[in-house]
C-alpha cells in the first residue's frame, strides 16, 4: 500500500468529520443553498482537469481533460452565482421594515 | 524560481483554499453570515484556479482557455435560472461534477496505461464507476424534475435483480482490471456498464422521493471527487470531496428520517406505485367553502399557520401567499409557515421559494418547532401539501406512510385545504384530515384561490 494513501486517508477522514460537524449546524432554511454551495466547492476538481489538459500528453487525455474543465468550471461559476442569488433573498422581518 | 519552489507556493495556495472552504460552510450556518460564506468560497476557488494556471507542468494553454470559456458560457446561464428551476439545475450540476471526475479518472487510466499498479487501478476503477453512475443517474433525476421524463416511478418485474446484476458486472470488470490493469479492452466496457447502472438506479424512483435522491447523488458526486483526490494524490480534492460528500450524506439521512424510510427503501422501494389498488373509490362527504368564507374565517383568527407543499410550487402560488401573509399581518394576525423537511423536490425547496417571494425567513418555521404550536392555532391553511399533514402517519399502523413525522395540522381549531380535487397525494393514500368536521376543502387552483382570498380580505379592509 503506497505511503501517500495513508496520509490521504488521514486527510479524508478528518475532513469528513469536519464536514459532519459543520453541515449539522447549517440551518434547514438554507439546505438548498447549502447544496449549491458544496457543489460549487466540489468543482475544485477543475484544478485537476486543468493540469491534465495542460500537460498535453495524448490527444485523448487533452480532450477528456478539456471536457472536465468545461463541466467543472460551469459548476463553479453557476454554483456560486445561484447560491449568492438565493442567499440574498433571505431577509428577516426586521431587516425588511428598516 | 525553480519548479520545486513554485510547487511549494502552489501548495500554500491550496491550503489557504481549504481553510476558506471550511469557513464558507461554517458561515452558511445562518442567513446573516451566509453571504460571507459564499464570498469565502469564491475567493478560495479563484485562488486555487489561478494557482493551478501557474503550475510549471502546464505546457499548452489553448485548450484550457477554450474549455474555461465554454464552462463559463454554460455556467452563467445555469446560475441565472429561475428559482423554480433550482431542483433540476442542482441535479444537472451533480451530473457535471460527476462527469468531470469520471473524465479525469479515465484520462489518468489511459495516460498511465502500462505502468499502473494494481492498487492505483483499484482506486481509478472505484472512482470511475461512481463518477459514471452519478453522471447518468443525475441526468435522469434532472430529466424527471424538468418533466422531460415521467415523474412517476417506472418499474417492471425483476427490476432490482437486473439493476444489481448490472452493478455486479461493473464491480466484476473493475476487479478483473485490478488483476490485469493492462487489459485495456475491459475499461470502456466497465465505464458503459456503470453508466447504464446509473440510469437503472434512478429511473424507478418517483418524484416525491427526489429530495432523498438528489441528496444521495450530491453525496456520490462529492465522494467521486474525493476518490479522484486519492488517485491524483491531491489533498485539496480530498477535502472538498469529503465536505461535499458528507454534506450530501447528512441531507440524505435527514430526508430519509423525515419520511421514516431507509435508504434501501427509497432506492429500491419504488414509492408511489403500491397504492392505487389500496385507495377506496367510494365518495365520502367533505365540507367545502368559497374564497369569501375562507377570508372571513382567516379574518377572525388570531394565529394562522400556512403549510406549503409541492403543489404550491406547481401552482406558483408563493407570491400570492406572501400577499396573504402581508394582509393578515397588517390586521394584527400572527402568520407563520410550517416547513416539512421533505416538502417539495429538494431539501429546503419551500424555504427558497418563499424567500424569493419576500416572506421574511423568521416566519418560516421547521416542523419540530411548529408542531407544539398547532393546538394554539386558530386556522391552518394547507396549500398543495398532502402526505406531510396526513394523520394516518401517526394513527394508522398499516398505512404506507406509518411512522413518518408529520405536521400536526389536525390539532388546530380549523383546517382549510386548498386542493384541485379529491384525488390522493403522491403516496396515493387517502387523507383523513380532509374528512374531519373542522376541515374545510377549498377546491381550485392554489394561486387563483389565494388571490380570491386576498381580494376578499382587502375588500373587508376597505369597507371597515
Amino acid at each position: 500500500m503506497p505511503a501517500d494513501f495513508i496520509s490521504n486517508l488521514y486527510v479524508f477522514i478528518l475532513a469528513g468529520f469536519v464536514g459532519f460537524g459543520l453541515i449539522k449546524r447549517v440551518s434547514p432554511l438554507l439546505h438548498t443553498p447549502l447544496m449549491s454551495l458544496t457543489n460549487a466547492l466540489d468543482a475544485i476538481v477543475v484544478v485537476a482537469a486543468i493540469i491534465i489538459t495542460g500537460r498535453h500528453e495524448t490527444a485523448l487525455s487533452t480532450t477528456l481533460g478539456a471536457i472536465a474543465v468545461a463541466a467543472s468550471f460551469s459548476n463553479m461559476v453557476g454554483g456560486f452565482l445561484i447560491t449568492d442569488r438565493m442567499i440574498r433573498m433571505f431577509k428577516s422581518g426586521k431587516a425588511k421594515k428598516s | 524560481m525553480n519548479a520545486a519552489a513554485i510547487q511549494q507556493y502552489l501548495d500554500f495556495a491550496y491550503i489557504l483554499a481549504v481553510v476558506l472552504f471550511i469557513l464558507a460552510l461554517k458561515w452558511l450556518s445562518s442567513p446573516v453570515s451566509a453571504r460571507r460564506g459564499v464570498l469565502a468560497g469564491e475567493v478560495a476557488a479563484g485562488l486555487a484556479v489561478v494557482a493551478t494556471l501557474c503550475n510549471p507542468e502546464l505546457v499548452a494553454y489553448k485548450w484550457i482557455v477554450i474549455a474555461l470559456i465554454i464552462g463559463a458560457g454554460i455556467g452563467i446561464p445555469l446560475g441565472m435560472v429561475k428559482i423554480t428551476a433550482v431542483p433540476q439545475r442542482t441535479a444537472l450540476s451533480h451530473a457535471f461534477g460527476a462527469l468531470s471526475a469520471a473524465m479525469i479518472g479515465i484520462a489518468e487510466y489511459y495516460v498511465g496505461l502500462g505502468h499502473i499498479s494494481r492498487f492505483e487501478m483499484g482506486e481509478i476503477g472505484m472512482e470511475v464507476i461512481i463518477g459514471s453512475l452519478t453522471f447518468t443517474g443525475s441526468l435522469i433525476a434532472a430529466g424527471k424534475l424538468q418533466e422531460l421524463l415521467p415523474q412517476r416511478p417506472i418499474v417492471y418485474k425483476g427490476q432490482n435483480i437486473v439493476s444489481f446484476s448490472v452493478f455486479g458486472a461493473a464491480i466484476g470488470l473493475a476487479a478483473a482490471l485490478v488483476v490485469h490493469p493492462e487489459h485495456a479492452v475491459l475499461f470502456p466496457i466497465m465505464v458503459i456498464v456503470a453508466l447504464v447502472f446509473g440510469m437503472l438506479l434512478v429511473t424507478p424512483i418517483g418524484g416525491a422521493d427526489m429530495p432523498t435522491v438528489i441528496s444521495l447523488l450530491n453525496s456520490y458526486a462529492g465522494f467521486s471527487a474525493a476518490l479522484l483526490g486519492f488517485v491524483l494524490n491531491s489533498k485539496v480534492l480530498i477535502v472538498a470531496g469529503a465536505l461535499d460528500g458528507s454534506s450530501g450524506f447528512i441531507l440524505s439521512v435527514i430526508m430519509c428520517k423525515a419520511m421514516n424510510r431507509s435508504f434501501s427503501n427509497v432506492l429500491f422501494g419504488a414509492f408511489g406505485t403500491i397504492q392505487t389498488s389500496v385507495t377506496e373509490t367510494k365518495e365520502r362527504p367533505v365540507r367545502s367553502a368559497s374564497a369569501e368564507e375562507a377570508a372571513e374565517i382567516l379574518d377572525a383568527a388570531r394565529k394562522v399557520v400556512i403549510v406549503p407543499g409541492y403543489g404550491m410550487a406547481v401552482a406558483q402560488a408563493q407570491h400570492k401567499l406572501r400577499e396573504l401573509h402581508d394582509v393578515l399581518t397588517k390586521r394584527g394576525i400572527d402568520v407563520s409557515f410550517a416547513i416539512h423537511p421533505v416538502a417539495g423536490r429538494m431539501p429546503g425547496h419551500m424555504n427558497v421559494l418563499l424567500a424569493e417571494a419576500d416572506v421574511p425567513y423568521d416566519r418560516l418555521i421547521e416542523m419540530d418547532e411548529i408542531n407544539p404550536e398547532f393546538p394554539r392555532t386558530d386556522v391552518v391553511l394547507v396549500v398543495g401539501a398532502n402526505d406531510v399533514v396526513n394523520p394516518a402517519a401517526r394513527l394508522d399502523k398499516n398505512s404506507p406512510i406509518a411512522g413518518m413525522p408529520i405536521l400536526n395540522a389536525s390539532e388546530a381549531q380549523t383546517v382549510m385545504v386548498i386542493k384541485r380535487s379529491m384525488s390522493p397525494g403522491f403516496a396515493g393514500i387517502d387523507n383523513e384530515l380532509y374528512y374531519l368536521d373542522k376541515t374545510l376543502m377549498l377546491f381550485g387552483d392554489a394561486k387563483t384561490f389565494v388571490t380570491g382570498i386576498v381580494k376578499e380580505l382587502n375588500a373587508v379592509a376597505a369597507g371597515s
